[in-house]
């Protein structure tokens, strides 16, 4: 017999009726638990919820708090992506030896990002800058969170730093005065170099001031119209190794006119790592971002 | 393949809302993926298949909508379609396009069954 209503159905479907509208905690009866709040015979209890909530909201929300921690610490930090091969790592190695010697109080750190293996980030150590690897394992792309958990690293290896005062500040010109009241560590300089990969990345906000694409000669000039995506999240391309284009058949202007399709506000330079041409431009760039971002810090 | 994170992080947003609304089984579930938004639709049904056994997703029925690209034509000054980034506007031919529409990743709704 059945306990609850006293009926002689044993059977699985009736029990299966009396155990939802049993209450756990004791006799009570409730047939309109559902969100309907109304028991309707024959209807199951459905009802809509809406969502609307980006699928990327969790990774977004990491991302801003990584703006915010690194424009807290004067840390403008750029998000290399590019393919595999394009010298990525050796434009970052000539890039630091390079600042090293025009602004010897830059504090510069690196987070590497590689499928496998921590060779890109001992090339950076070379250097004398910071670098964690973060291997990704079998994900493409780099994340806020990873970001934020090497940024910590970083951060834990280097808070010796902090203690530095106005002594930093020379570089920058009259009318920025008010840049003379931030802390040592106001200059300093974090890039980021993505997995290699021209597609996953460009969705991904890691919590960068900027995304940089790389494309070498060596590669093909349409790829800013192939993979178009990350050519209209970056502000700015990088052509890289330059002194190849007379071995190459690649069409500077061709490339431009691609990349500016896909985002007409691009910004392009042009330069090889390894002659050092156009390098100057390259750091002439990073110190704009640089001002840029103390300038939003600041306001 | 960053379907397969999009995949988890669709299946994120269903279990905080099945932790929040406490129901016993999604039955529907609806997303957007916007043309412009980086998205290979396929990719991400086939990551949403593979993560479904065991979670809350099992069962349920996915609809993807794309809705479609849209950008601003600074040439024209108006709305116009975009199929693909890289592509031209129809009405004038340039390419001084900031996308609008179509940039979509999202979950919109769900139906879900309290028995």
């Amino acid at each position: 017999m059945c306990a609850v209503c006293g009926c002689s159905d044993d059977s699985p479907a009736h029990a299966s009726h009396v155990r939802q509208t049993l209450d756990a905690t004791g006799g009570t009866l409730h047939f309109g638990a559902g969100a309907a709040r109304v028991s309707v015979p024959g209807l199951t209890q459905e009802r809509a919820i809406q969502i609307e909530t980006d699928i990327l909201g969790a990774n977004n929300r990491i991302a801003a708090h990584n703006r915010a921690h690194f424009q807290a610490h004067g840390v403008t930090a750029l998000n290399l992506v590019s393919s595999p091969g394009s010298g990525k790592t050796t434009l970052l190695c000539a890039t630091i030896q390079a600042l090293k010697e025009r602004s010897p109080n830059l504090s510069i750190a690196v987070i590497e990002g590689d499928q496998q293996t921590s060779f890109d980030a001992e090339r950076i150590r070379a250097t004398g800058a910071p670098a964690i690897q973060v291997n990704t394992g079998k994900g493409c792309h780099l994340d806020a969170p990873m970001v934020a958990q090497a940024f910590a690293q970083l951060h834990s290896h280097d808070h010796h730093d902090h203690d530095h005062s106005h002594d930093h500040s020379h570089h920058h010109h009259d009318h920025h005065h008010h840049h003379d009241h931030h802390h040592a560590n106001a200059n300093s300089l974090l890039f980021i170099e993505n997995v290699g990969n021209l597609v996953c990345p460009a969705a991904w906000d890691l919590g960068e001031a900027a995304k940089v694409a790389i494309l070498s000669v060596t590669e093909g000039e349409d790829k800013p119209l192939k993979y178009p995506d990350m050519f209209a999240a970056a502000q700015l391309m990088i052509l890289n190794k330059t002194d190849l284009l007379p071995h190459v058949n690649f069409n500077v202007q061709r490339c431009i006119e691609l990349a500016r399709r896909v985002n007409p506000h691009i910004q392009v330079l042009q330069l090889s790592a390894t002659s050092g041409a156009g390098m100057d431009d390259w750091l002439h760039w990073l110190d704009h971002a640089m001002e840029r971002e103390h300038q939003h810090a600041a306001s | 393949m960053h379907e397969a994170s999009l995949a988890g992080g669709v299946l994120q947003v269903v279990e905080d809302a099945a932790r929040r609304e406490g129901f016993a089984r999604l039955l529907t579930l609806r997303l957007e993926a916007g043309q412009l938004a980086g998205v290979d639709v396929r990719a991400l049904r086939f990551a949403l298949d593979s993560i479904a056994p065991g979670t809350v997703l099992e069962g349920a029925r996915i609809d993807i909508d794309e809705p479609p690209g849209q950008a601003w034509c600074m040439h024209c000054a108006q709305t116009v379609t975009l199929r693909q980034r890289g592509d031209a506007c129809d009405v004038c031919g340039g390419f001084q396009l900031q996308p609008t529409g179509g940039l979509e990743l999202r979950v919109v709704d769900m139906r879900v069954s309290d028995d």
